[in-house]
């Protein structure tokens, strides 16, 4: 049978126009672009329609985006950049909720003698906006702020942010590799600065990712090397899955509208359905201020990485908040910042769909959780005696 | 993912022996909701101690579950003085192995089985662990974690966390765990050893070569063999990098023979055979 694959923040399947747009470039064009013989130099006008159809996605102009190798390269080079062109400047503000690739490189900047200031959100998720205004500072260098959570889903005011930043003359980037293809964005009618997506979230595969860099923004480039992107971000052209990347936004484009009204009322029909059939259980995050395809639920009483096992038995794929599947032994920093009480914290499981998401795949998940909690609920030594099972 | 063993799965999807005791002779609760994991065991002793039930409740991951599981199918119809012999490790091999990260599952397992001991014999079931808490955001004890150190012959901050979770939260107290570390195997060291027969000085020389010495060697592309052990003279000769190497002298006195005084015998002489 094939999986219910509701892990689409984790990572997305390629779309099948996608592997089909890029296989070419495995096979007859394998030439380099930066090539002086129209064998390689061809594919340079393949990169730049792919450039073009990233930058329609997000309203930005082609020369704003600057192709790198996953999102972690973006955020890093965003940050970085914004660092190198503000030398006198020594603070970093970002929230308590970001991804490892902005929140572990703020914490070793922070060991380099950077300040740094993580800004709290409340119970449902939301950014506490006042903290975050109180926090800039003249010494402030950059702002990173994601633009909808990936464990969650809630949505971060990003445009308002870029403008209390842009008042201020600091500079402000956005982890959206969860928002781009998902929801609207148009850098025409924002004040961000600095934007990272990645490809494997929106359907084109693994190892491409893209930094929009708003026209006159002071840079520095991460990579230094050949004049490839410019000079901003030195390396070969990675053609193939440049087109990949091009293709998936073009498809993101058109599909957004009708798909994300689909995936809304499916995620919908889950969350529902699964709160009103297994007893106290709780959403963690904002109802509506929120990516249309995610939610988080916690389930009293169990552990999230058992749920998982049992789900992933009955070939449905989600993840969990859990400490036992972080590795790190703590569960996650993004439920410990909205305070999600213990118990539905580690149990906390994340269902992400996509425009693969069938009916089916919410019907089986329906089936299949009542069931597995229910069992999960016999074991633990926190159900109470006399609990709805 | 994990790497479970089809046995652990096993004890995970179909557990064994799920349940309370009513009127249990011994119970011992171990871990919180706080803590991620938290099991109860409940025990029947029957008038000749002998250990005729075993049931459990755990709220964990798979590996918890399971290390429950298989915690109650190897102290069931035990005397009770044999179950407490049951230690970590025979949990972890009963399910044929358990992922480093995951040890401390096993030893929730081993802890729960003394609490429930313990209840039984009318214990405090604090009296057992007491000590100093090292680890606050998992109240690890300074004794749980050398017990662990020493039972497992840990060597490193990061296994002890594997082990007990302590240091795995803030990791405000790793230099504490370095330091009870360092101080268990400063006693180990210390503790008279037992004369050794001669084949149980050959086996223990090998060992010591295997885990001590070959990995630097083979690091620096060279290694190590044993050709010899007669009375307390060792005979080895190095091999690839080594043998050609302008300081093998010194690391055969500063190195291989200083590993193996630590380690089996301190009245230990190093010798090398040319090729």
């Amino acid at each position: 049978m094939t999986p219910a694959y509701l892990d689409n923040n984790a990572t997305t399947a390629v779309a099948p126009e996608v592997l089909d747009a890029m296989l070419p470039f495995f096979k007859e064009r394998y030439g380099n672009a930066s090539s002086m013989h129209s064998f390689g130099g061809d594919c340079a006008q393949d990169v730049a329609a792919a450039r073009e159809k990233v930058a329609a996605l997000i309203g930005a102009s082609p020369d704003e985006i600057i192709f790198t190798s996953c999102g972690t390269e973006s955020d890093g080079t965003a940050i970085r950049a914004a660092l190198q062109v503000n030398l006198g400047k020594r603070h970093i503000v970002t929230s308590r909720v970001e991804h490892p690739a902005v929140r572990a490189l703020c914490a070793w900047l922070g060991e380099r003698g950077y300040r740094v200031t993580e800004v709290g959100v409340d119970s449902e998720g939301l950014l506490d906006m006042a903290e975050l205004e109180s926090a800039l500072t003249p010494d402030t260098a950059v702002v990173s702020i994601m633009w909808a959570n990936n464990e969650t889903g809630v949505l971060f005011p990003v445009e308002r942010i870029a403008e209390m930043c842009r008042e201020r003359g600091i500079l402000f980037h956005t982890d959206a590799v969860q928002a781009v293809g998902k929801i609207p964005i148009d850098m025409r009618k924002s004040a961000v600065d600095m934007l990272s997506l990645s490809g494997h979230k929106l359907h084109a595969p693994k190892g491409i990712g893209a930094l929009f860099v708003r026209k006159g923004t002071p840079f520095e480039p991460l990579m230094i090397g050949g004049h490839q992107e410019r000079g901003r971000r030195a390396g070969t052209e990675n053609i193939a899955f440049i087109v990949g990347v091009g293709k998936a936004c073009e498809l993101a484009a058109a599909t957004m509208d009708k798909e994300g009204t689909r995936v809304k009322a499916l995620r919908d029909r889950l969350e529902g359905g699964l709160l009103k059939t297994v007893p106290e259980s709780r959403r963690n995050g904002h109802k509506t201020q929120r990516l249309p395809n995610t939610t988080n639920i916690g389930f009293r009483y169990v552990e999230g990485e058992a749920i998982l096992l049992l789900l992933d038995r009955e070939g449905i794929c989600a993840s969990s908040g859990s400490a036992c599947t972080s590795g790190s032994l703590q569960p996650s920093h993004v439920l410990s910042a909205m305070g999600v009480p213990m118990d539905y914290k580690q149990s906390a499981t994340r269902f992400s769909l996509s425009r693969y998401t069938t009916d089916t795949d919410i019907d089986r998940t329906l089936k299949a959780m009542p069931r597995i909690v229910k069992r999960l609920r016999q074991i633990s030594p926190f159900t109470p005696a006399g609990a709805a099972p | 993912m994990w790497d479970y063993s089809e046995k652990l799965k096993d004890h995970f999807y179909n557990p064994r022996n799920v349940g309370k005791i009513e009127n249990a002779d011994g119970v011992g609760e171990v871990g919180s909701l706080a803590c991620g994991d938290a099991l109860t065991l409940y025990l029947k002793v029957n008038k000749d101690g002998i250990v005729e039930d075993a049931k459990f409740q755990t709220f964990g991951c798979g590996s918890a579950i399971a290390s429950a599981s298989a915690l109650t199918e190897m102290i069931i119809g035990k005397p009770l003085a044999e179950a407490e012999k049951v230690t970590n490790q025979d949990i972890a091999e009963f399910l044929e192995g358990l992922p480093r990260e995951k040890m401390h599952c096993s030893v929730m397992g081993r802890e729960a089985l003394e609490a429930a001991i313990a209840n039984y014999r009318g214990e405090k079931p604090t009296e057992h662990d007491a000590g100093e808490v090292v680890c606050m955001c998992f109240g690890v004890t300074d004794n749980e974690i050398r017990r662990v150190v020493r039972e497992n012959r840990l060597t490193t901050v990061e296994e002890v966390t594997n082990f007990t979770k302590a240091g795995g939260g803030c990791g405000g107290c790793r230099d504490r765990i370095q330091e009870l570390i360092n101080e268990v195997a400063a006693a180990a060291r210390a503790e008279p050893r037992k004369p050794l027969t001669n084949l149980q000085k050959i086996k223990l020389i090998e060992e010591v070569i295997d885990r001590e010495i070959r990995p630097s060697l083979q690091a620096d592309g060279g290694d190590i063999e044993l050709i010899d052990v007669d009375g307390n003279r060792v005979v080895v000769a190095l091999r690839g990098a080594c043998a050609k190497c302008l300081s093998a002298e010194f690391t055969l006195a500063g190195f291989v023979e200083a590993k193996l005084r630590e380690f089996v015998d301190p009245a230990l002489v190093l010798e090398e055979v040319q090729r």
